[in-house]
């Protein structure tokens, strides 16, 4: 058994004080994410909604990261694998104090250090640069499987989209990591059934999604990516032996109405103000906060 | 400068002299991994995984995955030797250029069966295109030595360096060219033979052919300097405009395509400095075949008669001024 897999790790907390720590922590990674799509005026908004919940879930819950920096060795790794949904990422390190507003709001923009899709020269806490698919998810791998060589009783999560999954690298991946028996690694995967140009069904079809996981080596399951206790349980229950991938059901664009489940969304958008003022208001943005953002 | 002949005719191919100095230089230097993708019998990774098996690890035919995993790897302090086929290499230069060099990684990617030099599996096997595609990364240091002895030296170096390096080896037996006393230094041209009216720019096994050209133009009465540019990127810009500035023509030659490999790299750096004449050894734009190397050499003209006639013209257009 690695040592990785012996690390006892405590049951996370399921009080209503951390539930509702994540969902306000959720509601600040949407706002700060819609607002800095709204100020680049480029940016994938669809999938930085769905993903919100579960980003927030695991920095405030799941993730070891002492002091919020990616300066201890053994801490734990997160990487978005789905490079695209940089702003909810960049929004979540906002949310949680890791980083300034300023980085979530400099989206995509020439001098910034928050560029369109992760690169870790520029943000250290993205561990390592994304934006090409599948890429992410073997880069995950290869730091489990350094942690695990070092023992180092770290854990490394990583979030895919299910548009990614199309990558032959992905499965690429998947083979290696079941092979290698990396129970120090957790995937999820963000499955809003939306890619770029239409659903993931019309396009290239994944299913039967958690039975190919499975028929790989990994421990899959599937839940609501917006149920908060849902999310928590799943990252409890992850397997001793072998990796183990969290299917989360999400709605592209959860959150906001005239968003949700609408492919257009997905793309590189230019929002227009009177979209951007909607969807703040309706994610509980403070009408000044609003202004604010939307002036600079 | 003297002018040292050929140690030997043939010694260990390129592969297995990487492939023992690699196991030789990680008694000590205990960071180094090395990753494999079902062909360690053919990169002389062999030798690495049968003395350190627990740093060893096996990724299946598939390359993508593996360059990537490097990344993550080097990402918690290791230090990843990525081996394949150059060809397979080639596969995954995307993940090269996003998971390794893009993020400045410490990965060490070792491509074995370069160029027409991998014979009989014919023309899907040859990369004649890898050092141009590797060449064309930023931050990507690219290696190419000449002899196994050159190749010892070299490992070290590589595993020593900070940073993201391709380094090809090679299949087939390589003629010996150094003896004890050779120095390697990445990013330095090295001058194997000494001569005024024309230079000879080599790297990989055409080093030796161009040490053959240059016995064959002595012949003849040209004086031809023969430099090792093991290090293609970044070039040896001093030694290309000494050279240029000295001997006024240019041969560059390479088991590659003519396109963007050593050629490119010397034509961009002399132009840039003092232009001269320039012709090119190397495969002419086309894909390569099956055949026995030397065979295979002289069809698409990589061999000493071919590198002379080249020179000759180099000079013809010096003089033509």
């Amino acid at each position: 058994m690695s040592v990785a897999a012996a690390r006892v790790r405590a049951e996370p907390v399921r009080t209503p004080e951390v539930v509702a720590r994540i969902k306000a922590v959720a509601a600040r990674t949407r706002q700060l994410a819609i607002a800095g799509i709204y100020r680049a005026t480029s940016g994938h908004p669809g999938g930085a909604m769905s993903c919100a919940d579960l980003l927030a879930a695991l920095y405030v819950s799941e993730l070891n990261i002492p002091g919020g920096t990616a300066d201890d060795p053994a801490r734990d790794r997160f990487v978005l694998s789905k490079g695209h949904g940089a702003p909810a990422l960049y929004a979540v390190w906002a949310a949680m104090g890791y980083v300034p507003d300023d980085i979530p709001l400099s989206l995509r923009r020439m001098g910034s250090r928050a560029q369109g899709h992760p690169h870790v020269l520029d943000m250290p806490l993205s561990e390592t640069s994304t934006g090409s698919l599948g890429q992410g998810f073997s880069a995950a791998i290869g730091m489990a499987m350094g942690l695990r060589h070092q023992n180092i009783p770290a854990r490394v999560y990583t979030m895919l989209g299910d548009g990614e999954c199309q990558e032959g690298e992905v499965w690429e991946g998947a083979m290696c990591a079941a092979h290698h028996g990396l129970s120090n690694l957790c995937a999820i995967v963000d499955y809003n059934k939306l890619q770029s140009d239409d659903r993931n069904a019309n396009i290239m079809g994944l299913e039967p999604f958690a039975a190919k996981w499975r028929a790989f080596g990994w421990q899959a399951v599937e839940i609501d990516g917006h149920d908060i206790g849902a999310i928590l349980a799943a990252f409890a229950g992850v397997a001793a032996d072998r990796p183990s991938v969290v299917i989360a059901h999400t709605v592209k664009g959860k959150g906001v109405s005239y968003m949700e489940d609408v492919p257009q969304w997905h793309g590189s958008v230019k929002m227009k103000p009177e979209e951007t003022r909607a969807a703040l208001l309706e994610l509980g943005a403070q009408p000044a906060e609003i202004e604010e953002w939307m002036a600079a | 400068m003297s002018t040292p002949a050929l140690i030997g005719t043939s010694g260990d191919s390129l592969r297995e002299a990487f492939g023992k100095a690699l196991t030789a230089a990680c008694e000590t230097r205990r960071k180094v991994v090395a990753l494999d993708a079902d062909i360690a019998g053919g990169t002389g990774l062999h030798h690495f995984r049968k003395a350190y098996p627990d740093r060893f690890f096996q990724f299946g035919i598939a390359e993508q995955n593996m360059m990537a995993v490097a990344g993550g790897m080097a990402a918690t302090g290791l230090v990843p030797v990525v081996t394949t086929f150059a060809v397979f290499c080639l596969r995954a230069v995307e993940q090269a250029r996003l998971s390794v060099a893009y993020t400045r990684r410490n990965v060490k990617i070792v491509a074995s069966h370069p160029g027409i030099d991998v014979g009989p599996d014919g023309g899907s096997a040859q990369a004649l295109e890898d050092l141009a595609a590797f060449r064309a990364i930023p931050g990507m240091t690219v290696i190419s030595p000449a002899d196994p002895h050159e190749m010892a030296l070299a490992t070290e170096a590589v595993l020593d360096f900070d940073g993201p390096v391709y380094m090809r080896t090679g299949r087939s037996p390589a003629k010996r060219l150094y003896g004890e006393g050779h120095v390697f230094e990445i990013g330095k041209g090295h001058v194997l033979r000494d001569g005024s009216d024309v230079t000879l720019i080599a790297c990989g096994v055409e080093v030796a052919r161009a040490a053959e050209a240059a016995a064959q133009l002595a012949a003849q009465g040209i004086q031809a300097r023969v430099v090792n540019m093991a290090t293609i990127k970044p070039i040896d810009t001093g030694l290309v405009a000494r050279c240029a500035e000295e001997t006024g023509a240019i041969v560059t030659c390479e088991d590659h395509n003519i396109h963007g490999g050593l050629g490119g790299a010397v034509a961009e750096a002399m132009a840039a400095s003092r232009p001269c004449p320039i012709e090119f050894i190397g495969v002419r734009d086309v894909f390569g075949e099956s055949g026995e190397p030397d065979e295979l050499a002289e069809r698409f003209g990589l061999t000493a008669p071919h590198i002379a006639a080249a020179a000759k013209r180099a000079i013809a257009r010096k003089r033509r001024g």
